[in-house]
Parts: C-alpha cells; sequence; structure tokens
C-alpha cells in the first residue's frame, strides 16, 4: 500500500483530516491552509484524497455535469460533485473519499460543502460576506459579488482582524452568534485570521456616494440574508435548518444596510 | 367547476416574522413573502378544506374583500405556489397522514 500523507485543516474547531498518497499535494494544502492546521489525531472527520491526472475523467462520468456544485443525499451518504471533483462522505462513520485535480481550489469547494452540512445541524451557515474583529467583536459584511465585500476588507484599518473577505463562518453560541475566520480567501487572496468573536452586527452592502447605515425590517433582513448564504443540499431537513437559523439570527443580531463610499472613512462608523 | 383542495408540502421551510409569512422551497429555493391574506389560506391549507370555503370563511369575512374577486387570486395565488411545489392541489381530499 502506497505512503499516506495526513493534514488536518481545523475551520472553527472543527478539524477534517485529509490523507493523500501525494506528498507533493499534502505540501501545497499545508501551504494554502497555513493558520488552519491543526493536530490530526483529534479530527473526527476524514477524507482520503486522490489526486486525478484531469478532470476530463468526471466529466466523462457524468456527462450532465455543469460548474454547479450538485448535493446529494443517498441511503445516508452524500455525493458532492462539480466539473472538477466528485466525493462522497458519510456522517455517520464519519469518513469519506475524494477524486480532485491536484490544486487546492477543489479542496477549498469540498471543505465548503462539509462545514455547510456541518453547521446546518448546529444552527450556522457560512454566508458570501467579508468579516472582521474590532474591539472584541465581530462585524460582518454581506452581499453578491461585487458589492464590495474585497473593498471594504482592503480599507479596514490596522486594528481589525480580518476574518475573511470571501466566506464568514456563523456559528449559533449560547444567546447569540459567533463569527469564526476561514482560510476561503476572495479577490484579496489573503487567508483569514484563525479566531472567532461574537458578532455585533451584519452589515448588507451596497456601494454609494455617501456612508450611511440603515436599519432593516426583519423580513427584509431575511430575505436579503437568505440571497446571500451558501447552501447546495436540497434535503428538506436541512434546508428547514438553515432557514431556521437565519430567521433566528435576523431576531438575535441587527442587521443593518451599510452604503458606503470606497475609502477608509467608512470604518469610522463600523465600532 | 371542480372543487380544488389545497395542502402545503412537506418539503418546504416556513417561519412567521414580522407579521409576514415567510416560505422557502427545499426543491429549488425559491423564497416566498406572504401577505396577510395568503397567509390565512396558506394557513388554512389542510388538505381538507375545499379552497372556496377557505376563501368565504377566512378571506372574504376577515378581510371584506368581494368573493369573485378573492376567489380569482386565490386561484392565482395557489396557481403559483403550486408551480414551485410549495402548495399540493388537488380535485379531491388529502388522505390525512397516516399514524406511526
Amino acid at each position: 500500500m502506497a505512503q499516506q500523507h495526513e493534514i488536518a485543516v481545523e475551520i472553527a474547531n472543527v478539524p477534517i483530516l485529509l490523507r493523500t498518497p501525494n506528498a507533493g499535494f499534502r505540501d501545497r494544502l499545508a501551504s494554502h491552509y497555513a493558520g488552519f492546521l491543526g493536530d490530526a489525531s483529534n479530527s473526527k472527520i476524514e477524507f482520503d484524497v486522490d489526486i486525478i491526472s484531469v478532470p476530463d475523467e468526471i466529466s466523462r462520468e457524468n456527462p450532465d455535469s455543469e460548474d454547479d456544485v450538485q448535493v446529494s443525499v443517498k441511503n445516508g451518504e452524500w455525493c458532492f460533485r462539480r466539473n472538477d471533483f466528485v466525493a462522497q462522505w458519510d456522517p455517520r462513520v464519519r469518513r469519506g473519499r475524494v477524486r480532485q485535480p491536484d490544486n487546492s481550489y477543489s479542496m477549498d469547494a469540498v471543505l465548503r460543502i462539509v462545514h455547510t452540512l456541518i453547521l446546518a445541524r448546529q444552527g450556522g451557515f457560512l454566508l458570501h460576506a467579508a468579516s472582521g474583529i474590532r474591539n472584541g467583536r465581530a462585524f460582518v459584511f454581506s452581499g453578491v459579488s461585487g458589492a464590495g465585500k474585497t473593498t471594504i476588507s482592503h480599507l479596514a484599518p490596522p486594528d481589525v482582524c480580518l476574518l475573511t473577505d470571501e466566506i464568514s463562518y456563523i456559528r449559533r453560541d449560547g444567546e447569540g452568534y459567533v463569527a469564526c475566520g476561514t482560510p476561503f480567501s476572495g479577490e484579496l487572496e489573503r487567508p483569514g485570521a484563525n479566531c472567532a468573536a461574537p458578532i455585533n452586527s451584519l452589515f448588507l452592502l451596497a456601494k454609494g456616494t455617501e456612508n450611511r447605515i440603515d436599519p432593516l425590517p426583519s423580513p427584509e433582513a431575511l430575505r436579503r440574508l437568505l440571497r446571500n448564504v451558501l447552501f447546495f443540499a436540497k434535503d428538506a431537513e436541512l434546508v428547514d435548518n438553515v432557514f431556521r437559523s437565519a430567521w433566528d439570527f435576523v431576531q438575535r443580531v441587527p442587521v443593518q444596510q451599510l452604503t458606503f463610499v470606497p475609502d477608509a472613512r467608512v470604518w469610522s462608523m463600523i465600532e | 367547476m371542480s372543487e380544488k383542495y389545497i395542502a402545503r408540502s412537506s418539503a418546504i421551510a416556513a417561519r412567521m416574522l414580522g407579521g409576514e409569512m415567510m416560505v422557502m422551497s427545499s426543491v429549488d429555493s425559491t423564497f416566498f413573502t406572504l401577505n396577510e391574506v395568503a397567509t390565512a389560506i396558506w394557513q388554512a391549507a389542510d388538505g381538507r378544506t375545499p379552497l372556496s370555503e377557505i376563501v368565504t370563511r377566512k378571506v372574504c369575512s376577515e378581510f371584506e374583500v368581494d368573493l369573485e374577486v378573492a376567489q380569482h387570486d386565490a386561484e392565482k395565488f395557489v396557481d403559483e405556489l403550486s408551480r414551485h411545489g410549495i402548495l399540493l392541489v388537488s380535485d379531491h381530499p388529502f388522505e390525512p397522514p397516516a399514524l406511526p
């Protein structure tokens, strides 16, 4: 049997062990997830990762596959696929297998899916959002591509600990919610800090000609929040869990619209 | 015209928030916000009560709407939600779910 090389990627205190016969791939993952490496012996979720030379192998097996991620469950085992990877994961035995090319981009997608499934059961979700910690409290800035996530991250003053410029990890904690850092980066191409803090506010971003914060009624906040939640599975129970979490979130955390001019003055309103 | 019976799908998530009923389909993740009248129809969609009776009892009497207008609007609402699998529609009453 070929020698195996292991690495544990730990996001929000959830270590996921990745095992591969390819030492070079393991080293590339170690570099990509630097700052988010955990203790392999503590991992309760494991994936064997097979490197395939060309994604065409997957395309041939699944000719209908498009760029979109497909996530399904059958007899308790999850299957995720995109045109560049295919993965199976059985949460009952906490093990899975991934077949993907030799890049961290595909692994990012697999890890995001696994975390959405874990979070759905824990009262949380992944959100298309930048987030950062200031004065011990987390501020989350959500919006679709082009709304200003990278811009607001780039403008953050030095006292802000940036958790991510792209995908925020949000989890219920006591009577509120915490935001955790993630290695999933956007245009900033810089992983977030591996730390967490209670969420002070969620801002829905809009670029404008002045800096202003406007409150949002809860139904509008929920509508707009759900547009930016990452969720792939069509499983009714999990969809209900995510919907319930978002519904609970908007009642516990202030959700406001932040309209901003793209310069550093916007951060004077955020503290 | 034959009678219609409507029932809420089990493949949805729904919650009241700020006086509005928010409904999401787990099939295609479409999201609906129901106004007061639509919420009244939604809540009465037990699969056993004819739609015409729901309109008469829950819409016309509580919202002072003309019967013809209310019935037309209710049909449109039911058609739209049924297209997304959020409401189930039949010309017969739905069977009650079997007890475990």
